[in-house]
């Protein structure tokens, strides 16, 4: 199986690498157009800031490949959020692949929220064998709101969607490889789908 | 619902851990990576890694670390320790770190906070302030607490916050290594006065001082390290007894 995690130059994407080699898989980390075709799964991480993320996307015209892609890919976090309509963040258009806009959570609650919380409502083969309300890591301060393409949700003053699926395309808010082994059986599912 | 977390520390030096540490099942006792698997097995929620190496080596000694970590270990991890530049913080990032914390550096160029939140997002910067109380003050302290300064506690965590810290780590100096809890006063005010997350540290000495810095003390996360290297407390007891208590945890 050819695994690949798009390196556009946003963020820490060792430890998605480690935690794929932690199963048993390979991965590489690549920008290049035919060998991402080419991948078996696709992961789309990202940690940082929206806009600046996207201006990273941009200048390696990824922006126009991954929306096309058909294999499984699997955006993290930012990633996810980049997939998204538009995101407050930075004022940012993203990749229109999910149907929602990525908004700041208001100052009700601390802003970033920063730990472990649970996912719950969760309806996809991702989510094999993972109990309702598990807990994941989240690192983030930018958020989707409920939609129809959510396949679990989060309360932090507001029950958000943490993850989404439209078709081969998977997002999720919070950290499977930092989420422990639960985490690591979600990274196993998709890796296996 | 959001889960208070429980943060052991390792001081690291050349590349292994320096504060000893009572794990009859580790196979090597200096070595913080087999000491951060246990941890991250045990419960542990995050782990902060503390360079205290003074040598040139440093840097490269640091990023090995991180790597190996990184590789082994399922749980975020923050480094910190003598970071003062971007361009630390890239490398070390890239290497698999999720945070990295600083503290004298952004006292000394308070515009470092700026750019790495600007560079890589609020969320993977930890500013780190030890203070400690000087005619009723709250007084930051720099190099690991021995070098005051005229800066109030309070008004570096309000700049610190508004030039784009994702976290602050509070050691109160007072209470580092008493044992005798920890400075839930001033860690409630803290909490009140920022709208980013509070680690609490300095002066864990039994689980209730877990149960009170969440409840009185109002902090988002509690660190600590001889309490856990020395096992004097599980981390499963320690949740255990704070889910008793009615704070969530992550079990």
């Amino acid at each position: 199986m050819k695994i690949v995690i798009i390196n556009y130059g946003a963020g820490n994407i060792q430890s998605i690498k480690f935690a794929i080699k932690r199963l048993g898989y390979e991965a590489v980390l690549s920008h290049d157009e035919e060998e991402i075709r080419n991948a078996d799964k696709v992961i789309f991480p990202g940690v940082g800031e929206a806009s600046s993320a996207m201006e990273m996307l941009k200048s390696t015209g990824l922006d126009k490949v991954i929306p096309t892609l058909t294999q499984p890919v699997l955006g993290i976090c930012l990633g996810m959020q980049l997939m998204c309509k538009y995101c407050e963040e930075g004022d940012t258009k993203g990749l229109n692949i999910f149907d929602c806009d990525v908004l700041r959570f208001d100052e009700s609650e601390k802003v970033p929220q920063i730990g472990w919380n649970q996912i719950e409502n969760l309806k996809s083969d991702l989510f094999k064998g993972i109990k309702e309300k598990e807990y994941m890591y989240l690192v983030h301060s930018y958020y989707v709101p409920m939609n129809n393409e959510a396949i679990a949700t989060t309360n932090y003053g507001l029950k958000y969607a943490s993850a989404l699926q439209e078709k081969n395309f998977y997002g999720v808010q919070f950290h499977p490889e930092k989420s422990s082994k639960a985490g690591e059986q979600i990274v196993r599912n998709f890796l296996e789908m | 619902m959001l889960t208070k977390r429980i943060i052991p520390c390792l001081d690291i030096k050349n590349g292994r851990t320096v504060k000893g540490v009572n794990f009859v099942d580790l196979r090597d006792a200096g070595d913080p990576v087999e000491l951060a698997e246990i941890y991250a097995n045990e419960g542990a929620d995050e782990l902060v890694f503390l360079d205290i190496t003074a040598t040139e080596q440093r840097r490269k000694t640091l990023v090995e670390l991180v790597m190996h970590v990184a590789e082994k270990v399922n749980i975020p991890f923050t480094v910190g320790g003598g970071i003062s530049s971007v361009e630390d913080v890239e490398v070390l990032l890239n290497s698999g770190a999720d945070k990295v914390s600083i503290n004298s550096s952004a006292v000394k160029n308070p515009q470092l906070i700026n750019d790495l939140a600007a560079r890589f997002g609020s969320q993977c910067v930890v500013v780190a302030i030890d203070a400690k109380q000087i005619n009723g003050e709250w007084m930051v302290h720099l190099v690991g607490g021995k070098v005051p300064t005229d800066i109030k506690l309070f008004d570096w965590a309000k700049e610190v916050e508004k030039r784009g810290a994702g976290e602050i780590l509070f050691t109160s100096m007072d209470h580092d290594g008493t044992k005798n809890g920890f400075a839930n006063k001033a860690l409630a005010y803290l909490s009140e006065l920022v709208n980013i997350p509070i680690i609490a540290s300095g002066g864990a000495g039994n689980m209730q001082h877990f149960a009170d810095t969440f409840i009185e003390g109002k902090a988002d996360a509690a660190l600590a390290a001889s309490v856990f290297h020395f096992k004097e407390i599980e981390i499963v007891d320690l949740k255990n007894e704070l889910k008793n208590q009615g704070v969530a945890v992550r079990l």
